[in-house]
């Protein structure tokens, strides 16, 4: 960053500070970790990531961190999550 | 019923020891007969901040090991009359710690205890395991900084799956959230997560907040747990902590930098 974006980050009053950057980044590792270790998330969520992502490559590229797939408890069911994040110019362009 | 207390963290360094050592003080200053465990095998400490380490002849591992009995092994403390202390052994390891034996020993103390406060080696081996294995309630040591945070969740989620509370399906171990080293002004200034922030993130109750302070420092040199420190911040606030913990309504200190006055600012100081 130069002195001038810094001088406008300033004049703005938009730096982010960094308990901010701290807590973000702490939600999003947590909120995988989480998901990692919950004991009744079947063994076969990782493989599935695994195809899923491979069959998504073969269309479109994308990052490995860019798809979750999640098993969520919603009182007497269970919903399968599954979210990718598509790059920006394959967004615009499909 | 006595109650069983981990003072735990994942993380090293964060202020357990202080911590077990100031919270068992005040629970015996409160009429509790309380006991004190250091479950760090090989890197005992809770002795010198109790100030009786040259007292100590015994150790949890000669007990565990039947070579001496209980009431052999435990220390009075000096500054309080309902306080015991149960100290680490220094040259053994920690394998020797095993969950069947410590579980006696808790049983055995519970006869005569209200209150048996474990102060957990950092870490989620053996130590730190046995520590909390057999809690019923816990004090998650967190300091506001990003390692830390993330360690007492993994011990979170430890407690919530491995305790003897979770693996017999009783009611789950009671978290508590202690905030420690927290520095308002830093907050203030946007350099370190607040509190909240950290409740947020974690999810479980607050039950104190332990001001970053020098006066830890000089306890540490004396060997008086810092809750008997005269006019200080950090005393106040462990008296409030275990206050709050037998149940009495204490609004939370020290989360917000006072505000210096006109000359503090002119002249400096703290
Ligand atoms: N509130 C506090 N303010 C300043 N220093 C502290 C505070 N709490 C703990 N410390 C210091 O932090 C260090 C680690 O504390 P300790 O209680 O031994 O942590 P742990 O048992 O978690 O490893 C010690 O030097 C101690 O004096
Ligand atoms: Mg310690």
């Amino acid at each position: 960053m130069s002195l001038i974006d810094n001088l406008l980050d300033y004049l703005r009053g938009d730096t982010k500070k960094t308990a901010v950057v701290a807590k973000e980044r702490l939600q999003i590792i947590l909120a995988h970790e989480r998901a990692g270790r919950n004991a009744n998330s079947p063994d076969y969520l990782p493989a599935l990531q695994e195809e899923l992502l491979a069959v998504i490559a073969k269309y479109i590229h994308v990052d490995r961190d860019m798809i979750k797939v999640q098993l969520e408890k919603h009182g007497d069911y269970e919903v399968l999550e599954l979210n990718i994040m598509l790059p920006e110019d394959k967004r615009a362009g499909a | 019923m006595p109650k069983i207390i981990v003072v735990t963290s994942g993380k090293g360094g964060v202020g357990k020891t202080t911590t077990s050592a100031s919270f068992a003080s005040g629970l015996a200053l409160r009429g509790n007969k309380t006991v004190v465990i250091d479950f760090d095998v090989g890197l005992r400490n809770l002795d010198l901040i109790m100030g009786c380490e040259r007292r100590v002849v015994y150790d949890i591992i000669n007990v565990i090991n039947n070579e001496v009995s209980l009431k052999q092994a435990l220390i009075k403390d000096k500054h309080c009359d309902n306080l015991y202390v149960l100290p680490a052994s220094q040259t053994r390891d920690k394998d020797a710690l095993n969950l069947e034996a410590v579980g006696r020993i808790l049983d055995e103390l519970k006869e005569s205890f209200d209150c048996i406060v474990c102060d957990s080696p950092a870490g989620i081996e053996h130590g730190a395991f046995s520590a909390m294995y057999y809690a019923d309630e816990a004090l998650i040591v967190t300091n506001p900084e990003v390692s830390s945070v993330r360690d007492s969740d993994r011990i979170l989620g430890i407690l919530a799956a491995k305790s003897k509370r979770a693996v017999e399906g009783l009611d789950p171990v009671k978290e508590h959230l202690l905030v420690t080293r927290y520095d308002p002004k830093r907050v203030a200034a946007g350099e370190m997560l607040s509190v909240d922030d950290i409740q947020e993130i974690l999810r479980i109750p607050l039950i104190g907040v332990i001001p970053e302070s020098e006066s830890v420092l000089q306890a540490s040199n004396s060997g008086t747990p810092a809750i008997h420190l005269e006019k200080s911040d950090v005393a106040e606030a462990y008296r409030d902590l275990v206050a709050r913990f037998m149940g009495d309504e204490v609004p939370m200190r020290f989360t917000t930098a006072e505000k210096a006055g006109f000359l503090k600012r002119l002249f400096g100081g703290r």
